[in-house]
């Protein structure tokens, strides 16, 4: 006897998306100098789901210049009114929060039970976080009375676009800057429904400016010279860019780029929950999270047992409809990501690594991948080098901790890593080892506006999140 | 005046705790503020370059795991020898910089003093940088500062030995470990002081000095992709943007150039600009 799922699926009618929009620049929407726009669609459905407008150069001065006239009265406004206004939009969010949850997961083809359970939470507890910062900085390690920037240039990615506008715009209004922040160009929805909710809290006009575009957007953005500070989550290559962009300027910069985490499983690591967290860890978001725990090293000795365990588990993840409240894994956010996965497993099959995937049915229309797994992948394998940013796991072997230590270090990056096993001296000695920013024992992908988040080496520099995060948007 | 022929020093690069000349057997002349010739110095090329890198990279992981205590200790025994070698620092600095005696004194006695201040820092700097975060849920969070790794650092041209002081102690007191640049023009007192550093317990490796023209030796440093940070204290506007461009390329942690009064209070800036911050998270539970 088979027990199926019945389709559970959220109602759409909580959100109610306009066919088209404007930027949101000086507290009003208004479309693109030149008139341009595209369209946004599902990524579950390639349904159309609104038009936006295309920022031009022109749209970015505009902006920048609302936000630079705004930064005046709102760097002087006393923090503990700047924290009132943080702590009112963190309470629209969470009133509004499952019509927020529907529509990410419309536009970004991430799983309701994601959006609702995990970024939403994370989104409105972000606001709250940094709100009771704004009249407390003078208590934040970094000196008497520190000042804002200025006017913040803020790129964000279309993983958790709610989210990362979030850990975007928070600490820089709480510290006392104004910001121009571009969302991503497959996900600009949420962040036009956040310029409602700075509407609704009366946040005075200019000090968020929503410019909704392509990457030409976000370079003019980044170029702009009376931009004071520029914040940028997404790919190594884009932050390497960035980086010479800003080279020779005044501007403070902080980078949030690619992963390729290792997450290490010992032989004494409690089989069931180390499963679970490497399921959680590649899986979550589809795959579309930097710090995705994409490569598992795990201990010889253990080899089979967990991989026999890991393959159980990944039959029973259901990939579907976004917004059915069963669904594991949605949508990939794009056809080009989809391709660039496509790409690389490819690789992977071609150079030797052992591919395998649950049976799994497909949606016909829209951007779907299965979850899948590498056996037999080498260091040199470039599904063991690249970042993926798909639900693609790579397994790699290890016979000593010094050994698994080597190899998890062995990446040009250092954004996370996992450690799965029950001695705690061990555990202690491997997160000393390992060169990476944020380091999950015996759990993985756990995110908390108290906790820095950021990267060693190549995933980028400086830190979002708790009182480290606050650094990035003083002149200190 | 007696008659006797003084006995000239031979000045060399330091590099991995040995003395070599500059495998590129070049040197150039150094002089005072007037002109008169002071001593030639190695002129490091990108190859000298290339491999204090190595020996940089070499002593990391030692150092960088030396406990904080003992790194103390070991900056605090710089200050101890340079103290004893005083009188000679004051008189290169003078040469150097063209000092009367007494500024050049006040600029040694400074630049002892802040080694014994950066000494201090190493089992604090975590604890300031550092800490426990309240996270929502039954999770043990703490977030640590862990050094950077290799620092390329261009010493500022005018202040030949307190510059350099307060542009090197910052970074090997946290655990990272640096290849430095010295003053172009005014190289000799650097050169001297690895003197200094080969006799205070400083494993050899953690700071490598090299002399010559700062721009060619910056740029292999700069775009080097075993570096992990790099202080433009010493460059100018133009150097500094074009290395910082180069230093894009593996998204090397930059310090740019400022306005620097190197005989204020420091801060702390120096100190978390060669840091990482990292957290670590595990449940807690029965």
């Amino acid at each position: 006897m088979t027990f199926d799922y019945a389709p559970a699926p959220e109602s759409r009618a909580v959100v109610d998306i306009a066919p088209s929009y404007g930027l949101f620049v000086d507290g009003e929407f208004a479309p693109a100098s030149d008139g341009k726009v595209f369209k946004t669609v599902s990524p579950s459905s390639e349904e159309v789901l609104s038009e936006v407008a295309q920022a031009s150069g022109d749209d970015v001065d505009r902006a920048v210049k609302a936000a630079r006239k705004a930064f005046e009265k709102w760097s002087a406004l006393p923090g503990a009114e700047r924290a009132k206004y943080l702590f009112r939009i963190a309470r629209i969010i969470q009133e509004r929060s499952r019509e927020l949850a529907v529509l990410e997961s419309l536009d970004n083809g991430k799983p309701i039970r994601e959006s609702r359970d995990a970024d939403l939470p994370l989104v409105a507890a972000h606001f709250f976080y940094y709100a009771g910062w704004a009249d407390k900085l003078d208590h934040a390690g970094y000196g008497p009375n520190p000042r804002p920037l200025g006017v913040a240039g803020q790129v964000i990615p279309w993983n958790f676009p709610l989210l990362m506008l979030a850990w975007k715009i928070a600490p820089a209004l709480a510290t006392g800057n104004t910001v121009v922040l571009k969302p991503a160009e497959t996900t600009p929805l949420s962040a036009l429904f956040f310029a409602d909710i700075c509407r609704q809290a009366g946040l005075p006009k200019g000090v968020v400016n929503i410019l909704t575009g392509d990457g030409s957007t976000g370079a003019a953005l980044v170029a702009h010279p009376d931009v004071n500070k520029v914040a940028f989550t997404g790919s190594t290559g884009v932050g390497k860019a960035i980086a010479r962009t800003v080279a020779g300027t005044d501007k403070k910069v902080t980078l949030e780029l690619g992963g390729k985490a290792a997450n290490i499983v010992f032989d004494d690591a409690p089989i069931d929950q180390a499963v679970e967290g490497i399921v959680n860890g590649i899986f979550f978001n589809q795959g579309h999270v930097c710090c995705a725990g994409s490569r598992l090293l795990v201990q010889e000795s253990v080899q089979d047992e967990l991989l026999d365990a890991l393959k159980r588990r990944m039959q029973t993840l259901r990939v579907g409809d976004p917004l059915d409240k069963n669904t594991d894994i949605g949508a990939i956010n794009s056809a080009e990501q989809l391709a660039r996965i496509t790409a690389l497993v490819d690789a992977g099959e071609a150079e030797g690594a052992e591919r395998w995937a649950p049976a799994c049915e497909l949606p016909t229309s829209g951007y779907w991948f299965a979850p899948t797994l590498f056996t037999g992948v080498t260091q040199a394998h470039r599904i063991a080098r690249e970042e993926i940013f798909g639900p693609v796991l790579s397994v790699l072997t290890f016979r000593t901790p010094e050994e698994a230590v080597a190899k998890a270090n062995n990446t040009p990056y250092g954004l996370s890593a996992g450690i799965w096993t029950e001695k705690g001296s061990r555990i202690l000695w491997m997160a000393n080892k390992l060169r990476a920013g944020v380091i999950w024992s015996n759990t993985f992908n756990k995110f908390d506006p108290a906790s820095p988040f950021g990267g060693y080496k190549e995933s980028g520099y400086g830190r979002e999140g708790g009182r480290h995060g606050l650094e990035a948007y003083l002149n200190v | 005046m007696s008659d006797r022929l003084s006995v000239l020093k031979t000045y060399k690069l330091y590099v991995g705790g040995k003395f070599p000349r500059s495998e590129s057997g070049r040197v150039y002349e150094v002089t005072d503020s007037k002109g008169n010739w002071l001593a030639n110095a190695p002129l490091a090329s990108r190859k000298d370059a290339r491999d204090a890198v190595v020996a940089a990279r070499k002593a990391f992981g030692g150092w960088s795991g030396a406990t904080a205590y003992n790194r103390g200790q070991v900056l605090y025994r710089i200050a101890e020898m340079l103290e004893g070698r005083r009188d000679q620092f004051v008189a290169e600095v003078a040469d150097a910089e063209g000092l009367s005696k007494a500024k050049a004194a006040a600029q040694v006695d400074a630049a002892i003093d802040r080694w014994v201040w950066y000494a201090g820092w190493s089992d604090k700097i975590a604890q300031i940088a550092g800490g426990a975060n309240p996270v929502a849920g039954p999770y043990f969070n703490l977030s640590s500062p862990e050094p950077t790794g290799v620092v390329a650092v261009l010493a500022p041209q005018e202040s030949s030995f307190l510059g350099l002081v307060s542009v090197i102690a910052p970074v090997i007191v946290c655990g990272s470990t640096v290849v430095v640049v010295a003053s172009q023009n005014a190289p000799l007192p650097a050169l001297s002081l690895a003197e200094v550093l080969a006799t205070s317990d400083l494993p050899g490796g953690v700071v490598n000095l090299l002399s010559g023209r700062t721009a060619e030796i910056a740029a292999p440093l700069a775009a080097h992709q075993d570096v992990n940070a790099l202080d433009l204290a010493g460059a100018d506007a133009g150097l500094a943007k074009e290395l910082e461009t180069a230093a894009a390329d593996n998204l090397k942690r930059v310090v740019r150039p400022g306005a620097a009064d190197w005989s204020a209070d420091p801060g702390t800036e120096r100190l978390l600009a060669f840091l990482e911050t990292k957290t670590v998270w595990h449940p807690m539970g029965v």
